[in-house]
C-alpha cells in the first residue's frame, strides 16, 4: 500500500483509504487514478507531481 | 508563549491585524445607504455602494498606495493558525445577509421611487459581488465548515458552482487558453464577460458529473454540489418571495446579475494576456508568480483580503488571505483592483494602460502571450 503527496499544499492520497468522495473507494491502487486528477484540496499540481512517500 | 498547537509566538507583530475589520464596511453599504438616505432625505445615497465601490476606493487606493511589506517566514504558521483572522471572514456573512433582507423590505415596503429602487439594487449588487471574494477565501480552505459558509456566500449571487469551478478548474487551467476565467490580451471586458460566465458554469458541471460518474452515480442529485449550491439559493429566494411577495423577484435577480458581473470584471484583470508555456511533455508549464497580475494597493488589499497578492495565491491556493506575500518577479498593476475594474469597463481605456504592459512582460514577443484568436492580426502575432 503506497502513499502519495501533493507538492503543494501536503495532501496524501494513500492506497489504503482512497479518496471515496473523488470516487476512489478504499483500497483503490495508485495506478487506478487517472494521470489528470489534480489534487482536490488545491488544484495547482496533478497526478504526475505527486511524491511517493517512504513509510 | 506558545499556543496549544506548540507553535512559538513570532517576535513581531501584524501591522495590518486590525486593519482586517475594515472589510466588513462593505457588507454595511446598505445599513450605510440607509442611514443617509434617512439623515439627508436625498435619495441618491441609495447608490452609496457603487459609488463607494467604483469611485471613492480608487482614490482612496491611490492616495494611501502600496505596501510590500511581507510577513517573515519565521510567523506563517501563527498566522495561519490565530482564528481571530477567520471570524474576520466568517462575520462578513450575518452582515450581507442583514443587510439583503433590510434591502427586500426597502424595496417592497419602504415607499422608494424607480431610480431609488435601482440605486437599492446595484449597492445589494455590490456586497453580494464582493461576497464571492468571501466565499472564494472560505472555499479554498481544507476545513469542512468553511467550504459549507463558502456555499452560504455565494447563495445571493446564484453562483454556487463557482466554488467547484474556481478550485478544481480555474486553478488547474489558469493562463491557458482553455481557462474560461483567464481574460486574453485584445478581448473587451464585455467579450470575456458571456465566455466566462457560459464557459464557467459548464466546466463545474462537467467536474461533478465525471466525479460522481467515477462513483457510479448520477449527476442529477443532490450529492452534485453544483446542484447542492443552487438549491441553497432556490431556498433563500423562495424565503425571501414568501416573505416579502413575488414583486421583490427582479430586484433579487438584478442583484445577483450584477455581483456576479462584478466577481467577473475582477477575474478580467487578474491574468489578462498572461500565458503558461507548454513543456516538452506538452503539458503547461506549472504556474508561477509571472501568470498572475498583482498589485500592493493598500486600500484594495485590505477589502479585498490580499486577493491581489494573487500570485502567491496561485502557487499555494490553500494559505489563508493574512499569510499570502508579495513577490518580486510578479508583474505589477499600475493601481489596486478597484481602479483597474473601472478601466476594465472603458475597454479603449483598458488596452491603453494595459496593452504595453503584457508586451513588456513578455520583452515584446507577443507570441508568448494569451491572445485573444479574433485579434492575433492587430497584434502582428501569426498563429
Amino acid at each position: 500500500m503506497s502513499r502519495h503527496r501533493c507538492p503543494v499544499c501536503d495532501f496524501v492520497y494513500d492506497e489504503a483509504s482512497g479518496a471515496p468522495r473523488e470516487g476512489f473507494p478504499a483500497g483503490t491502487p495508485w495506478s487506478g487514478v487517472p494521470d489528470d486528477w489534480p489534487c482536490p484540496d488545491c488544484g495547482v499540481r496533478e497526478k504526475a507531481d505527486f511524491e511517493e512517500l517512504t513509510a | 508563549m506558545a499556543d496549544s498547537t506548540g507553535i512559538p509566538e513570532p517576535d513581531w507583530r501584524d501591522p495590518k491585524r486590525y486593519y482586517w475589520l475594515l472589510g466588513l464596511f462593505i457588507p454595511a453599504f446598505p445599513f450605510i445607504a440607509w442611514g443617509l438616505v434617512a439623515a439627508t432625505g436625498q435619495g441618491l445615497f441609495w447608490w452609496t455602494g457603487i459609488v463607494l465601490l467604483y469611485v471613492v476606493f480608487p482614490v482612496i487606493d491611490q492616495l494611501i498606495g502600496k505596501d510590500a511589506d511581507n510577513p517573515p517566514k519565521s510567523a506563517l504558521a501563527w498566522l495561519e493558525r490565530d482564528r481571530y483572522y477567520r471570524w474576520c471572514t466568517y462575520l462578513y456573512l450575518p452582515l450581507q445577509y442583514a443587510g439583503l433582507v433590510l434591502g427586500c423590505w426597502l424595496l417592497t415596503r419602504g415607499g422608494l421611487g424607480t431610480a431609488d429602487r435601482i440605486g437599492l439594487t446595484v449597492t445589494l449588487g455590490g456586497v453580494a459581488g464582493i461576497g464571492i471574494n468571501t466565499a472564494h477565501e472560505l472555499g479554498h480552505k481544507k476545513e469542512r465548515l468553511e467550504r459549507r459558509l463558502s456555499k452560504v456566500a455565494l447563495a445571493q449571487t446564484l453562483y454556487g458552482h463557482f466554488f467547484i469551478e474556481h478550485n478544481r478548474g480555474h486553478h488547474v487551467r489558469v493562463a491557458t487558453p482553455e481557462d474560461p476565467a483567464s481574460a486574453r490580451l485584445g478581448e473587451s471586458f464585455w467579450r470575456f464577460l458571456p465566455r466566462t460566465v457560459y464557459g464557467s458554469l459548464r466546466s463545474a458541471w462537467g467536474l461533478e458529473r465525471r466525479r460522481l460518474e467515477r462513483r457510479g452515480k448520477s449527476p442529477w442529485s443532490l450529492r452534485n454540489d453544483v446542484l447542492n449550491a443552487w438549491a441553497m439559493s432556490l431556498v433563500l429566494f423562495g424565503a425571501l418571495v414568501a416573505a416579502f411577495g413575488i414583486e421583490v423577484l427582479p430586484y433579487l435577480l438584478a442583484q445577483a446579475v450584477f455581483g456576479f458581473s462584478l466577481l467577473e470584471v475582477i477575474n478580467y484583470t487578474e491574468h489578462y494576456g498572461l500565458l503558461r508555456a507548454r513543456t516538452p511533455s506538452g503539458r503547461y508549464e506549472r504556474c508561477a508568480p509571472r501568470h498572475s497580475w498583482n498589485s500592493n494597493n493598500v486600500a484594495s488589499n485590505v477589502f479585498l483580503y490580499h486577493l491581489q497578492r494573487h500570485s502567491d495565491h496561485h502557487a499555494n491556493p490553500t494559505r489563508r488571505y493574512q499569510a499570502l506575500r508579495h513577490c518580486d518577479e510578479a508583474p505589477e498593476l499600475p493601481t489596486g483592483y478597484a481602479g483597474m475594474i473601472v478601466l476594465a469597463y472603458f475597454p479603449p481605456l483598458w488596452r491603453r494602460v494595459m496593452d504595453h504592459r503584457v508586451r513588456a512582460h513578455y520583452d515584446g514577443d507577443l507570441t508568448r502571450a494569451n491572445v485573444h484568436p479574433g485579434k492575433r492580426d492587430r497584434y502582428g502575432v501569426t498563429a
